[in-house]
């Protein structure tokens, strides 16, 4: 194609190009703490970003901050480690946690000092408040390790590191779309080629490093509490690079969204006495958890609702959803306790809570999987009997897994993993380049095939259309990778997402238009999310046990003999790989797995 | 944008280039601004559309604050669109 792209129906159009030291694909948390890393070394540095960065999904993040500064208890990173081991069910790689449980106070700190408007005790020191799995003394009494900036800590950081980096000159791309990794035969990763959406004008993007950080993919599911943003770009680019996801069955779920439309409600709602009902106003959590009932942990509650919908005892025209009864508090308890789902109940549903009982479903929030990675944000695969690093490949934050999660992420550690692991990469870019200093031959191949995977939007005629393919998918997951997992169900989910992903061939867009063709984008973000749910499905599907997040009704147990291993998918014939956790840590004793009891 | 691009093509692309300033970091936000869109972007005065240009530009935080009715914006044109935008949401 000879650099060049034939605009349809109009002239053709050369391929502009830029050069940096370093691209940063996703203006979250993780992607800006990293190019401040790498701006304030004086790395020429390119941030690419699909909406305005300040509109990033860190944004959303209310809870805080996990860093063991004992503030308002005692507390050290050790035991900070100890509980995020045991919260990852020991599927998290213990060098990585123990990195980052050491480094949070340094790096709150440091938010602190760049201005994040953090909490205050009254003697003037941060304000640290309890969470669940936190713990002193390795599984004692209640620690209180979250930092928290009131329940805004995502939204203050990411403008905090927006400014930073505004203030560093780094060089953003605002409102541009990454399509493919640009790789050439070594293996080395040459940048990116993006899509200007404004003027829907391909650019090439050459860097000697590229660091992924595009956040998770929340949108594979019609119940979410995600942005729509979160379809988990970053993920699809790595897969048809050849890269494998890693640990992509771990799906973080709350069991209490709106039905349908998947904002959270929090536990408080149940804490404070509301309880869940199904269409025969019967308490089901009492079957499924007698002493707990409707507190009993989140993954109980959530395959709880799903097996009342599964069995025909949902409520609605369609049985779809149980109802969580809330009316009983009375008014002023309502306004009170619960001010904020009193609203979000109002808001979305035209419901009142003192009045109704509200429809909610298990809603999917983190992806605890991701791009494998080791603790300096380097890409990893494995070769032989090792690991190899993917040459000017990093990522970092929720696209990585790093592993810091394991099978289950603690509250307060996903801001906390953003600033580790954006800084770490940064750190080992910033060596990298002194070490690379030029840029390499670009590979032409792959720029044509990039180039070729963005002509294929310009076929015309009548076809499928994107939302009702996008809407299957999101059903299909929910019903067959959601909560609910068995062999026969994911055996059953693997065949449909597959059957939706082939008609993904026929789908043509209307809209040929290139200014602001948001179709166009939508189309490729579901090309992501296609690749990323048969990644998830099929981890899923082989994985026989339950542990964290995954949990199999067919294997209720977790199996360490088996199974304390890390899941790689590889798009090419679907295969799946695995490698050992790493259960020793870098300075200290490894934990080794146990009963976890909380 | 091209200036041999037709009226109709110019609301198409102006419309276009809205619905993504409504893609945003929170899906309290999203579902809220895409209901608006979907149900009253049609018959929006241009003084109304103008309000909701400016509406659209507020820090996310603010946005929410804005459209829950935690907090209402000066200008009395934007604070009518935020209210609308808030009646707008949910069925």
């Amino acid at each position: 194609m000879d650099g060049t792209v034939t605009d349809v129906g109009v002239q053709p159009v050369t391929l502009a190009r830029r050069q940096f030291d370093s691209l940063v694909i996703g203006a979250g948390g993780g992607g800006l703490r990293a190019a401040l890393q790498l701006a304030t070394a004086d790395a020429n540095v390119a941030v690419v970003s699909k909406v305005f960065p300040t509109r990033s999904h860190t944004v959303a993040a209310q809870g805080g901050i996990n860093a063991a500064l004992a503030n308002v208890l005692p507390d050290n990173w050790h035991w900070h480690m100890y509980d995020t081991i045991k919260g990852s069910d020991y599927l998290g790689d213990q060098d990585a946690i123990e990195y980052m449980c050491r480094s949070a106070s340094h790096l709150v700190y440091e938010l602190e000092h760049a201005g994040v408007p953090f909490s205050r005790l009254d003697d003037g020191k941060i304000y640290q408040r309890p969470f669940g799995g936190q713990s002193q003394n390795f599984g004692g009494e209640q620690a209180a390790r979250t930092c928290a900036a009131a329940d805004r800590t995502g939204h203050a950081m990411l403008h905090t590191l927006y400014q930073q980096n505004i203030h560093a000159k780094t060089h953003f791309f605002d409102e541009y779309f990454a399509i493919d990794l640009i790789k050439d035969d070594e293996g080395f990763v040459l940048g990116a080629l993006v899509l200007e959406i404004e003027t829907g004008k391909p650019l090439l993007i050459e860097a000697k490093t590229t660091l992924i950080a595009t956040g998770g993919a929340g949108q594979l599911f019609r119940t979410n509490t995600n942005a729509r943003i979160n379809t988990g770009d970053g993920m699809g680019m790595a897969l048809r690079a050849g890269i494998p996801l890693q640990d992509m069955e771990f799906f973080q779920f709350h069991p209490t969204g709106v039905a349908g439309r998947g904002m959270l409600l929090t536990e408080g709602a149940r804490g404070e006495g509301g309880y869940l009902i199904n269409k025969d106003g019967e308490r089901f959590m009492e079957r499924y958890a007698p002493h707990a009932k409707d507190l009993a942990s989140r993954d109980v509650v959530s395959r709880a609702i799903s097996t009342e919908v599964r069995e025909g005892r949902g409520c609605g025209p369609d049985g779809e959803y149980v109802l969580l009864k809330l009316d009983h508090l009375g008014r002023d308890v309502l306004q009170k306790r619960l001010p904020g789902i009193s609203d979000t109940i109002r808001t979305f549903l035209h419901i009142d809570p003192a009045e109704e009982p509200v429809p909610v479903f298990p809603t999917a929030h983190y992806t605890m999987g991701g791009i494998p990675t080791n603790r300096h944000g380097q890409v990893v695969v494995p070769i032989d009997q090792g690991e190899e690093v993917i040459p000017g490949l990093y990522a970092a934050g929720e696209c990585a897994c790093v592993s810091v999660h394991g099978a289950n992420r603690l509250g307060g550690n996903s801001l906390l993993d953003i600033v580790v692991f954006g800084r770490a990469a940064g750190n080992d870019i910033i060596e990298y380049l002194s070490n690379n200093r030029y840029h390499r031959r670009l590979d032409e191949a792959s720029v044509d095939k990039a180039v070729d995977h963005l002509q294929r939007w310009d076929l015309q005629g009548e076809g499928e259309s994107v939302a009702n393919l996008r809407n299957e998918l999101q059903l299909t997951m929910e019903k067959y990778c959601g909560v609910f997992r068995t062999e026969v169900v994911l055996a059953e989910g693997i065949e449909k997402v597959l059957e939706l992903q082939q008609r993904m061939a026929d789908v043509r867009l209307q809209d040929h238009s290139r200014i602001f063709n948001t179709a166009r984008i939508e189309a490729m973000e579901l090309e992501n999310l296609f690749d990323i749910a048969v990644a998830t499905v099929v981890s899923a599907h082989a994985r026989q046990e339950s542990r964290g997040a995954h949990s199999r009704i067919d294997y209720p147990e977790r199996d360490d003999v088996h199974w304390l291993k890390h899941s790689l998918y590889y798009k090419r014939d679907r295969r799946l790989d695995y490698k050992p956790v790493t259960l020793k840590p870098i300075s200290v004793e490894s934990f080794p797995p146990k009963e976890r009891v909380y | 944008m091209d200036p041999q691009a037709s009226s109709q093509d110019r609301t198409l692309h102006e419309r276009a280039r809205l619905q993504w300033q409504c893609r945003r970091g929170m899906l309290e936000l999203d579902a809220m601004l895409q209901d608006f869109m979907d149900k009253r972007y049609d018959d929006l005065t241009p003084a109304e559309l103008q309000a909701f240009e400016m509406l659209l530009k507020a820090p996310d935080q603010l946005l929410l604050d804005y459209l829950m009715g935690h907090a209402i914006p000066i200008d009395t044109e934007v604070a009518n669109v935020a209210q609308q935008i808030r009646y707008a949401a949910g069925p």
